[in-house]
């Protein structure tokens, strides 16, 4: 039954890469698309891609969710893969109001890179701890990602609207902060090939080393070491001595993984601007020619829209309730807790700003920009770095 | 204040900016504008209003969405604060908060601590900021909600020229067939438009409700607000910690006595790689999984009258599995299973014996939370307890001392006497140590050995405010829905100087409202109403 399921994860992962393929080529083939209607065959076999690659990944669901007894939500690979899972099914039903290729042109990449990312950690079915163990979990878990996911389309089509509308002949700061997206999106990329890498070289180094409480103990580093442990001894012969020494309060192995990640984000970046000669949204310009920004403008606000209810009801609401009967009380303030509560925050203002006039249109496609930041740090930042009751430990 | 009368005779309250019922623009300034302002119909509202008393510039404070946008985004940087650093109650209780946050994170922890963020959200300032979010809540309501509901329902379907002509959506054709109107308005109908017919002019509406969302869903909030306030009355909320070590009956606090609840057992138990063996993997990576933690308990109920000193008579209410997630509820209460301690000394045993036959002369079993002052073996030997300390250690002054009431530690002074010592012999017995403070005994406690209870911790939790809670969310829920899944859209199709005149508007998502007006006038000789913002920037201009 695992083995099933993680077929068919890779089956529905293949499938999305090949469906994104058929999107570009939706949008090349037919220049004259105007936004709403006419999806042309290409168009029509990306969808359906999507679609097939979409079952499939609910069959990676289902089947684990039997060999677990529980559903697969539990760890920071399973809810992130689930994310993923939510984003490409938000794509599919926007997609239905709304019919445009170029939407899946910019959702599907990214749910590509999340699901990559998944799976650079453990992969493992784990057991659940007490606490774990409630419906209401799963309940709350799959919401709050539904909820996210449907606000993550906002953030793609807020990306269309800011590469068609910034003026990319002169570099300005908007060029340069449309750029930073654009290369965090390359350095997710990195992240997952460089771990990749070090993996299929099963590269292993045992570091014995002082912790804040100046306890010794052991840590196993699966990169070569830039940035080593507090009094770090390397035990593995033969590997790579760390450049530079922690100190006890940081932890120098994820601080690793860290800069691998820019340096292989940078190498790569490097890599496209010498294939492509100009910036990244630069070269994606030419796509989005023919879209409508009023449109797009639209599908982002349509959106955070639909998935405000959804989040706040998955996040915030069900969230409650579990904690309430797990931990005694609705609300703790814990860090995760929190971080929901920012994100919810930050969506009711930006539902109140499009009340506003001038907060249409750029600003708010920044805005849906900032608010998937917000998404990516509460999965990504407050999971591995600011440890609470909700950390999945990975 | 004068009301205004309006050429179509409908009387408007003062401030109203465009009529009513028909739409005329009243508002000088806004007259040249080419598109109108649609937001609150051009009601009448107060903030927009009056300027003058402090009542007024606090009102109008209040009422403005900027203000609120504001609020809203300075709480989500503060509580962005509190989570750089853990809040004191995740700390480990090791050392105190004003030592522990410069120790663990240097000056910036101790910089945390002295600006008050390791309890920021129960700060004086971080609760002002939400009680003016809730001031700001209602009375940017109100502001709105009345003006807003008089004029959607003082609206006629006949409308004036100026408002029709300065829609988002408009459009003007000549030589309709009578037939059109008709065809529209059957379209409309099956379209789920409310149709409302006037000398011939056609005002077609859907989603009204949708409006009063975003008000529904603020008054949930509200009463959310409150039933958080409401924590802060006695009596209301209750929490507090039960520790039972196995096999004991304790009253369950804040009950009066009238409940008590015996801990018959606590369990723990992990996973086991070789039956689970699907978590086989992620249990050798993670070492030991915690699979149930649970209190097998009793719950009984007094009865009769509480006897100070006299042993209450008990019945049985119910027995319960408490495990987390599964907490065991009787009237308004909740016992969940929070915390636990393995293992906890229960009794000790001593022999008591001569020092240099070896030869013993009776055990002792000390029932650490009950010692008893005098243990007597027969024979003429017996032994008191002359001090017990539980959690020992050396005070300051090297006096022994207890830290605590549980036996963590514990430390006795013995006096044994035997008939060859009728006087007795004093010593000081604690772990791993004695001292024979008057000189060599002849005697000893020898050691023998000890038993252990668990001990589990149960939090007791009452929260009367809960259902508030609950009445608020499901309200905030009902009102997001209704203002973010439906639109209120509107069409008027009109007779003006011979032509017909297509006018639409709605509250956002415009281009559903376009595919709509363009399928229902489709193959009918009215043209399409034009995007009057399509052509400029779109962010320059509103809805
Ligand atoms: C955390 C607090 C708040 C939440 C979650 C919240 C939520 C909402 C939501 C979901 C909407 C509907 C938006 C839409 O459908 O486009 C809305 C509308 C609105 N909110 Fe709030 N709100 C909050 C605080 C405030 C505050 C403090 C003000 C005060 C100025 C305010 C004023 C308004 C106004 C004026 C509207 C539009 C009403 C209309 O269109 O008729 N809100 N709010």
């Amino acid at each position: 039954m695992v083995t099933i399921s993680s077929n068919l994860l890779y089956i529905a992962f293949v499938l999305y890469l090949v469906a994104t393929l058929f999107f570009g080529g939706a949008i090349k083939a037919k220049k004259d698309i105007e936004g709403k209607k006419g999806t042309n065959r290409w168009g029509k076999i990306a969808v359906f891609l999507t679609i097939i690659g979409f079952i499939s990944q609910v069959g990676y669901f289902i089947t684990r969710w039997i060999a677990a007894g529980h559903a697969p939500v539990s760890n920071l690979f399973e809810f992130t893969t689930f994310f993923g899972m939510c984003l490409v099914g938000a794509f599919i039903v926007i997609y239905y109001i709304y019919r445009t290729p170029l939407l899946g042109l910019f959702t599907m990449p990214v749910a590509i890179l999340v699901i990559a990312y998944a799976s650079m950690f453990p992969r493992d079915i784990s057991p659940l701890i007490p606490a774990l163990q409630s419906d209401w979990l799963h309940i709350h878990v799959t919401t709050a990602a539904l909820g996210e996911a449907i606000l993550a389309i906002s953030f793609a089509a807020g990306l269309i609207y800011l590469v068609k509308v910034i003026d990319q002949s002169k570099a300005s700061k908007r060029t340069f902060w449309l750029e930073t997206v654009m290369f965090a999106l390359v350095t997710t990329l990195g992240f997952v090939l460089v771990s990749t890498l070090f993996s299929s070289l099963d590269y292993k180094a045992e570091f014995n080393w002082v912790d804040k409480n100046d306890q010794a103990v052991t840590m196993e580093y699966t990169m070569p070491a830039i940035t080593g442990p507090h009094e770090g001894e390397l035990l593995t012969k033969g590997k790579f001595e760390p450049l530079v020494e922690m100190p006890a309060l940081i932890n120098a192995k994820k601080m690793n993984s860290v800069i691998w990640s820019f340096i292989g984000g940078f190498i790569l970046y490097g890599l496209i601007r010498l294939i492509l000669r100009k910036r990244i949204s630069a070269a994606l310009q030419p796509l989005v020619k023919n879209i409508n920004l009023d449109f797009v403008d639209e599908i982002s606000y349509r959106s955070v829209l639909i998935g405000f209810p959804v989040f706040t009801l998955g996040a915030l609401i069900f969230a409650m309730i579990w904690a309430q009967i797990a931990w005694t009380r609705f609300w703790g303030w814990d860090p995760k807790e929190v971080w929901a509560l920012i994100t919810w925050l930050f969506y009711a203002a930006f539902l109140h700003l499009r009340l506003s006039k001038g907060w249409h249109g750029e600003k708010s496609a920044w805005l849906a920009v900032i608010g998937f930041v917000i998404i990516m740090f509460n999965l990504v930042a407050v999971n591995l770095v600011i440890a609470g009751l909700h950390s999945y430990a990975g | 204040m004068k009301d205004v009368k309006c050429e179509c005779g409908h009387v408007n309250p003062h401030g109203t900016v465009l009529c009513e019922a028909c739409g005329k623009v009243f508002d000088e300034q806004s007259k040249d504008k080419s598109l109108l302002d649609m937001r609150y119909e051009g009601s009448a509202r107060r903030s927009q209003t009056y300027n003058k008393t402090i009542v007024d510039k606090i009102w109008n404070f209040f009422s403005s969405v900027k203000v609120g946008v504001w609020l809203i985004i300075v709480t989500l940087i503060a509580s962005a604060a509190g989570t750089i650093l853990p809040q004191e109650m995740y700390i480990p209780p090791t050392m105190p908060a004003e030592e522990y946050y410069e120790d663990q994170y240097g000056w910036f922890g101790k910089l945390y601590y002295e600006l008050g963020f390791n309890n920021l959200y129960s700060s004086w300032w971080y609760l002002v900021l939400i009680a003016m979010i809730g001031i700001s809540l209602v009375i940017c309501s109100l502001d709105r909600v009345v003006p807003l509901y008089k004029a959607l329902k003082a609206q006629r379907v006949t409308r004036h020229e100026g408002f029709l002509k300065r829609q988002r959506l408009f459009g003007t054709s000549g030589n309709v067939d009578v037939q059109d109107i008709a065809t529209v308005k059957q379209r409309l109908k099956t379209k789920r438009y409310h149709v409302r017919e006037e000398n011939g002019d056609l005002l077609a509406e859907k989603g009204r409700f949708s409006r009063w969302g975003p008000y529904v869903n603020h008054v949930g909030l509200i009463i959310f607000l409150i039933g958080g306030m409401l924590r802060f009355v006695p009596g209301m909320y209750i929490d507090k910690v039960l520790w039972l070590r196995e096999g004991e009956t304790k009253v369950v606090p804040e009950t009066d006595g009238q409940y008590y609840v015996t801990n018959e057992k606590f369990i723990l138990e992990n996973y086991d790689k070789d039956k689970d063996k699907t978590f086989e993997a992620a249990i050798d990576r993670a070492g030991m999984v915690v699979k149930n933690y649970q209190t097998n308990a009793v719950l009984y109920k007094r009865v009769g009258p509480a006897i100070p000193g006299e042993k209450p008579e008990l019945e049985k209410v119910k027995e319960h599995k408490i495990k987390v997630n599964q907490p065991l509820k009787f009237e308004k209460f909740a016992l969940y299973q929070v915390d636990y301690k393995l293992d906890e000394l229960n009794t000790m045993s001593f022999s008591l014996t001569n020092k240099a036959s070896g030869e013993t002369f009776g055990d002792i079993k000390i029932n650490l939370y009950d010692p008893k002052p005098k243990y007597d073996l027969g024979n003429g030997y017996h032994v008191e307890v002359l001090s017990f300390f539980p959690d020992f250690e050396f005070a300051k002054n090297g006096e022994p001392t207890t830290k605590s009431r549980i036996p963590n530690n514990p430390a006795f002074v013995f006096k044994m006497t035997s008939p060859e010592v009728p006087d007795g012999e004093t010593s000081f017995v604690a772990i791993q140590q004695t001292i024979e403070p008057l000189g060599d005994n002849q005697y000893k406690m020898a050691f023998k050995g000890i038993e252990t209870k668990n001990v589990t911790a149960l939090t007791v939790r009452k929260d009367l405010t809960l259902w508030i809670i609950i009445l608020g969310g499901i309200i905030f829920m009902i009102g997001v829905i209704q203002g973010a899944y439906w639109n209120h859209r509107r069409i008027w199709v009109q007779n003006k100087n011979g032509e017909i005149w297509v006018a639409a508007h709605t509250n956002k998502n415009w281009y559903g409202l376009k595919r709509e007006i363009e399928s229902v006038l489709s193959e009918t000789k009215i043209n399409i109403p034009a995007d009057q913002i399509q052509n400029e920037k779109v962010d320059k201009e509103g809805i």
